[in-house]
């Protein structure tokens, strides 16, 4: 018999709808290999029984006709997703042993689409990292290892999302997309993930870090998967006052690899002379498989790229030290009231006790550059400077549709090398920081090995609103890449 | 690019020279924290002194961007901002909102004395 923990989301939707197996076997399947992936650290809390219950809902579904989209397909939540009550943390100790009253827009819609849950999957705490080594639930370590067996970063922050997904311990996941959150460890772990348009998902519920960039998007292994997900997750709501009164497109029914007619851009300034030659390699490839489907390519200029990255590292912060100014110890999560302390005490001794390192640096950045007096100077350049970022992209789209390039500049590193310097971590999102600013839609492939065995993945950008433009351009890249590697199983 | 700002993280490069440099000293990074209500210890704070200063150094590479002309974004997708009915939509949740609350007293958030 098939193993069920392999099959894909569009599998096990058609497989359950036409009953080659039952939504409990395979919930019960997936609970079985979360359990025994536990070595992996992917997921924070485990939730079987809602699983199953879901499971069930869907087997009698079909028993009455009455399947939804994903109807009998289990997924991991990033536990950035407030879920009703079911412990939800932002992989903090601030928020441990807090318990939603309410569900976040994306996970109720996930829901109602018939999905079960089979946990909240780890990450970077309040989503601030590239290792997912920022979780103060310890870091998650990715199914892939070294070739000397050293255990590696699965990326970030929506790192315990692609472990899981990599290990198999869900066939797909939410995950949030900052700067790159949800690229770049899709790209090494081997799977597909795509950030869509800003404001294409809700981030009612979702535990904000920086709400100008913040985006859901969908993880999965294959590119039909990430746009059955997202279908489910996107949509308007009233209650995020940035979301897109738009209907949002049949991205599943509308896949289509060839790329006739379509122009592909290569930002030539992507290309560095120090960039690492087996990803230089796999993007000429890349350029190659898309010419094979069709697309015409077209040399085009960002020549902002290079301040993408520190304004990047100006917004985010500065966003982040106020939305993380909720954290008083006053209304949910972690207090500290010190012996006789008043209530200013209480606020610095609660958040000194309950944001992790990276947190408190970002946080001082943003508290810095939000002062007086150096406001303007690095805030409002840095603001200005964006959309000069974004201009740039806008004149790149006159003469192409998507953008190719690559995902992240290496593959996986090991956990504890790049602990020590803050900013050669945050160089991991520099091919993925600029879609951000821009706010577009843009997607995570993986197309193949680097000589160590380790997965390497290829980048679409799109204009914004054009899902489809990123998933088509993606599907013919997956289609050509024949990725089937996955990783030995040692946990 | 990549080569470039890999320069700026190892000797922070070759934009400075020309920006003067704000550097941040442990009495500033204090008042910073402070300000972000974030208690620090002496230690801590001289610790935090190269760490910010590496990444406000990085950052300030920004100044030398000519944006005159150029507006602030604000908003990253052009988006209109909506209006709805005057109506009540929410609310009479009290338990719900004090569920979590570390410490609450007669449907109310509690905190240390506040008046002295």
């Amino acid at each position: 018999m098939t193993n069920l923990t392999d099959l894909t989301v569009a599998e096990i939707r058609d497989g359950v709808a036409q009953g080659s197996f039952s939504a409990r076997e395979v919930a019960e399947a997936f609970n079985a290999a979360v359990e025994a992936g536990r070595a992996l650290n992917a997921y924070i809390v485990e939730t079987p029984e809602k699983a199953l219950e879901a499971a069930d809902a869907a087997d009698k579904a079909r028993a009455s006709g009455d399947l939804k989209p994903l109807s009998g397909v289990p997924i991991g939540m990033k536990d950035l997703f407030c879920t009703e009550g079911v412990q939800t943390t932002a992989a903090s100790h601030m928020l441990e042993g807090f318990v939603p009253t309410y569900e976040s827009t994306v996970s109720g819609r996930l829901a109602a689409a018939g999905a079960g849950v089979l946990g909240k999957l780890n990450l970077d705490q309040f989503a601030m990292g590239s290792s997912n080594e920022t979780s103060y639930f310890g870091n998650v370590i990715s199914p892939w290892k070294s070739a000397d067996g050293k255990d590696l970063t699965p990326g970030g922050s929506s790192g315990g999302s692609s472990a899981a997904i990599a290990a198999r311990l869900c066939p797909a996941a939410t995950g949030t997309d900052t700067g790159g959150s949800i690229r770049q460890p899709a790209a090494f772990t081997g799977i597909a993930g795509i950030k869509p348009t800003y404001g294409r998902c809700s981030r009612w519920g979702v535990v904000a870090f920086a709400s100008s960039l913040d985006q859901a998007g969908a993880m999965a292994r294959t590119v039909r998967d990430s746009a059955i997900m997202l279908e489910v997750m996107a949509g308007f709501d009233p209650k995020d006052a940035t979301s897109l009164d738009l209907p949002v497109p049949q991205w599943e029914a509308g896949l289509s690899s060839d790329l006739k007619g379509k122009k592909v851009g290569i930002p030539k300034e992507y290309r560095p002379d120090g960039l690492n030659a087996e990803i230089a390699a796999l993007w000429d490839k890349g350029v190659q498989w898309l010419k094979d489907a069709g697309a015409e390519v077209v040399e085009v200029s960002l020549p902002h790229t290079q301040y993408a990255l520190p304004t990047y590292y100006i917004i985010a912060p500065a966003e982040a030290s106020s939305n993380l100014a909720r954290y008083d110890g006053v209304r949910y999560g972690e207090r500290v009231l010190p012996e006789g302390a008043g209530l200013q005490d209480m606020y610095a001794a609660t958040r000194a006790a309950g944001f992790g390192d990276e947190v408190k640096r970002r946080i001082l950045i943003g508290t810095y550059v939000l002062s007086a007096g150096f406001y303007d100077a690095y805030y409002t350049q840095a603001c200005k400077v964006r959309a000069l970022i974004a201009r740039d992209f806008e004149q790149a789209f006159e003469q192409c549709d998507v953008l190719l390039t690559p995902t992240a500049p290496s593959s996986a590193f090991a956990l504890g090398e790049k602990k020590a310097d803050p900013l050669e971590m945050y160089l991991n999102d520099v091919f993925t920081v600029p879609a951000s600013l821009a706010g577009l839609p843009a997607m995570a492939v993986p197309c193949g090995l680097d000589s160590g065995g380790l997965p390497l993945g290829l980048q679409i950008i799109g204009k914004a609103l054009d899902e489809q433009g990123v998933l088509n351009a993606a599907l013919a890249l997956e289609e050509r890449a024949g990725f089937a590697a996955r990783p030995e199983q040692w946990w | 690019m990549l080569a470039r700002i890999l320069d700026l993280r190892v000797g922070i490069g070759p934009f400075l020279e020309k920006s003067e440099s704000m550097s941040v000293d442990s009495s500033t990074v204090k008042k910073v924290a402070s300000l972000a209500r974030i208690a620090v210890t002496d230690g801590e704070a001289d610790a935090l002194v190269p760490e910010l200063n590496n990444i406000l150094h990085w950052v300030e590479q920004l100044g030398q961007v000519d944006v005159s002309g150029v507006e602030p974004m604000t908003a990253v997708i052009p988006n209109h901002l909506r209006l709805r009915d005057d109506a009540v939509t929410d609310g009479n949740v009290r338990d719900k909102v004090l569920a979590n609350a570390p410490q609450a007293e007669h449907g109310f958030f509690a905190v240390p004395k506040v008046i002295e």
